[in-house]
């Protein structure tokens, strides 16, 4: 009972879900688009983000009040662009292969709205350890919805699933093709809106926040 | 009729709230209004001006199209039948085209009715009869080797995506069949399009390849004369009026999209407008391409613009729409003749779509109540102001 009405855990699930970065804010869409016809790319993507998210939390917060308010957005910079080299010479080091798939996205983590959005609005005004949660639930949640988009657009764009094949032999002899749409960025609008469409229809609408 | 009448009282408790399948109202309401008049007045798109109603609308609609399916079903057959070097007579080429076309309809209003059916019991909203035709047109647009499965994943996206996720009937701003079709275009490029689609072969090991006319064109060189390869290939006008020639199930018979488009002319439910605005825009393009261009399109006659692909269908049956076309009369000259427009412009300059009727009329969909609003705007302007 006592982990439920935690403030840490309550701001931890707000990331994940109520204020989930992709759809309820619309945010780091660019990025879902383009690293989501493989599951495994989207998987890389989505814990390089989650981990860049938490720690500039974590060290923006812990510097919030010695950074001077007219030169903040810079000193954010410099310490989101420092963890995001970090993360991209490191997949460099070890996941030599997708880091390439990736290309500019994993360098491109420096300017995704939910960064710096996170930043701005909670980190500079929260306790490190609330803005390392807050991080972190924005990052899974952004993570979430990438590896279900890339779950779809994988299974039906090309018919596998982390690279192995899943469509069963009796399906292709009845006609079954994998989806070309799946593949080009409409078909990730496609499915992003459903599931944004999804998500809204569980919670609902706040009619007056619109 | 007293026992039909009957049958539906005795049965209303049971729909009706409290009841036992108090969820399932819209099912009974649609089937009621079958069969009897529906009491209430209509709020959204078609309005209708005399004394029919909706699901009567759609009837007549349903009725041009009949004299097209049937010669859709023998054709498909006839073509698919002389590829194969099997019975061509009149029942066998027939007997043949049921055995591919009756699958796709089936799939087509089964899948279809399934969503609207889903939809209406969550949103509570009256089983729309404009499904009634969309179900029926869609088929009609597909190439003939289409699998099951793509048709029911393209009916499923036109339902949702191009109707319900706008509210249902008569709030779509675009044609739900097309969308359909738009999507599986994009999604299955080679089973939509490309010369081995248009004939069916049982098993995709021999599949037969035959060019349509626009594919004939697209292929061709400045310097070929298309009306000479036109006829070469079995395609003169007259065999491009009537239809005999391989293409979607439905849309090969221009002399057959006339008399439907004379159906539904005569009884008020296409706009006449819309029909002769396309008509005149693809002919003046045509004609003008053929003026200035030199492009291997320039070498097709504004008329066999006209007869060939499958534009005659979709001024007809698609641009018609009386939901996601424009309400106002000047509005449905422009809309047409820019289908007619676009349709030529996307056949002769654009080489990776040989057909653009398709997405002439979905962009114009788009722009449908832009050219109502402003329409609207502009006879308000002139009115007397109330004193």
């Amino acid at each position: 009972m006592g982990l439920r009405n935690s403030e840490i855990y309550n701001t931890f699930i707000d990331g994940i879900w109520d204020e989930n970065p992709v759809t309820k804010q619309v945010l780091g869409i660019c990025s879902a688009l383009a690293v989501t016809v493989k599951l495994n790319t989207a998987f890389v993507m989505a814990m390089s983000l989650t981990v860049v998210a938490a720690f500039s939390g974590l060290i923006i917060s812990m510097l919030r009040k010695k950074i001077p308010s007219n030169i903040r957005i810079i000193v954010e910079l410099t310490v989101i662009a420092t963890l995001v080299i970090i993360a991209d010479q490191i997949l460099k080091a070890y996941l030599y292969d997708i880091s390439k798939q990736l290309s500019v996205f994993v360098g491109l983590i420096i300017t995704n709205c939910i960064i710096m959005g996170r930043a701005e609005s909670f980190a500079m005004v929260n306790p490190p350890h609330l803005s390392f949660a807050d991080g972190l639930g924005n990052g899974l949640g952004y993570g979430l919805i990438l590896m279900l988009v890339a779950f779809i657009r994988e299974l039906l764009g090309s018919g596998t699933l982390f690279g192995f094949d899943v469509i069963p032999e009796f399906l292709i002899k009845f006609g079954y093709k994998n989806m070309g749409i799946m593949v080009l960025a409409p078909g990730a609008f496609f499915v992003i809106g459903m599931l944004v469409w999804l998500k809204n229809s569980i919670t609902g609408i706040d009619e007056e926040n619109l | 009729m007293k026992f039909m009448r009957d049958l539906f009282k005795s049965n209303e408790k049971f729909f009706t709230k409290g009841g036992m399948f108090e969820k399932l109202h819209p099912l009974f309401d649609a089937t009621k209004t079958f069969f009897f008049l529906p009491k209430g007045k209509i709020r959204s798109f078609p309005f209708l001006r005399d004394s029919i109603e909706l699901k009567r609308f759609m009837s007549i609609v349903i009725l041009s199209l009949i004299p097209l399916l049937i010669f859709g079903i023998y054709n498909t057959g006839y073509q698919a039948n002389l590829a194969s070097d099997s019975d061509i007579s009149l029942q066998g080429a027939f007997f043949k085209g049921l055995t591919i076309t009756l699958p796709l309809i089936i799939v087509s209003y089964s899948v279809g009715f399934t969503w609207e059916i889903i939809f209406s019991v969550i949103r509570k909203h009256k089983i729309s009869e404009g499904f009634l035709v969309t179900g029926l047109l869609y088929p009609l647009i597909l190439p003939p080797s289409i699998s099951l499965i793509q048709a029911a994943v393209g009916i499923s996206f036109g339902v949702i995506i191009g109707k319900e996720i706008f509210g249902g009937t008569g709030r779509n701003i675009l044609n739900p069949a097309l969308t359909a079709r738009a999507f599986l275009f994009f999604a299955y490029p080679s089973s939509m399009s490309g010369d081995s689609v248009w004939i069916f072969s049982g098993s995709n090991v021999d599949a037969i390849t035959s060019a349509t006319p626009l594919s004939i064109v697209a292929n061709a060189t400045i310097s070929d004369n298309i009306s000479m390869i036109f006829n070469q290939a079995g395609l003169s006008l007259k065999t491009l009026f009537f239809g005999s020639y391989p293409g979607c199930i439905g849309e090969t018979s221009a002399f057959l999209c006339f008399i439907g488009g004379l159906i539904l002319i005569i009884t008020g439910i296409g706009s006449f407008r819309t029909i002769i605005g396309g008509i005149i825009g693809l002919l003046t393009t045509s004609f003008l391409v053929s003026y200035f261009f030199k492009v291997p399109f320039a070498n097709v006659t504004p008329i066999q613009h006209l007869l060939i692909g499958g534009f005659a269908f979709g001024i007809v049956f698609m641009a018609t729409d009386p939901v996601s076309s424009p309400g106002m009369n000047i509005s449905r000259w422009i809309y047409g003749f820019l289908i007619g427009f676009l349709t030529v412009v996307i056949r002769v300059f654009n080489p990776a779509y040989p057909e653009g009727v398709m997405l002439a009329i979905l962009f114009m969909n788009i722009f449908a109540p832009l050219l109502d609003y402003v329409e609207t705007r502009i006879k308000l302007g002139k009115r007397m102001p109330n004193v």
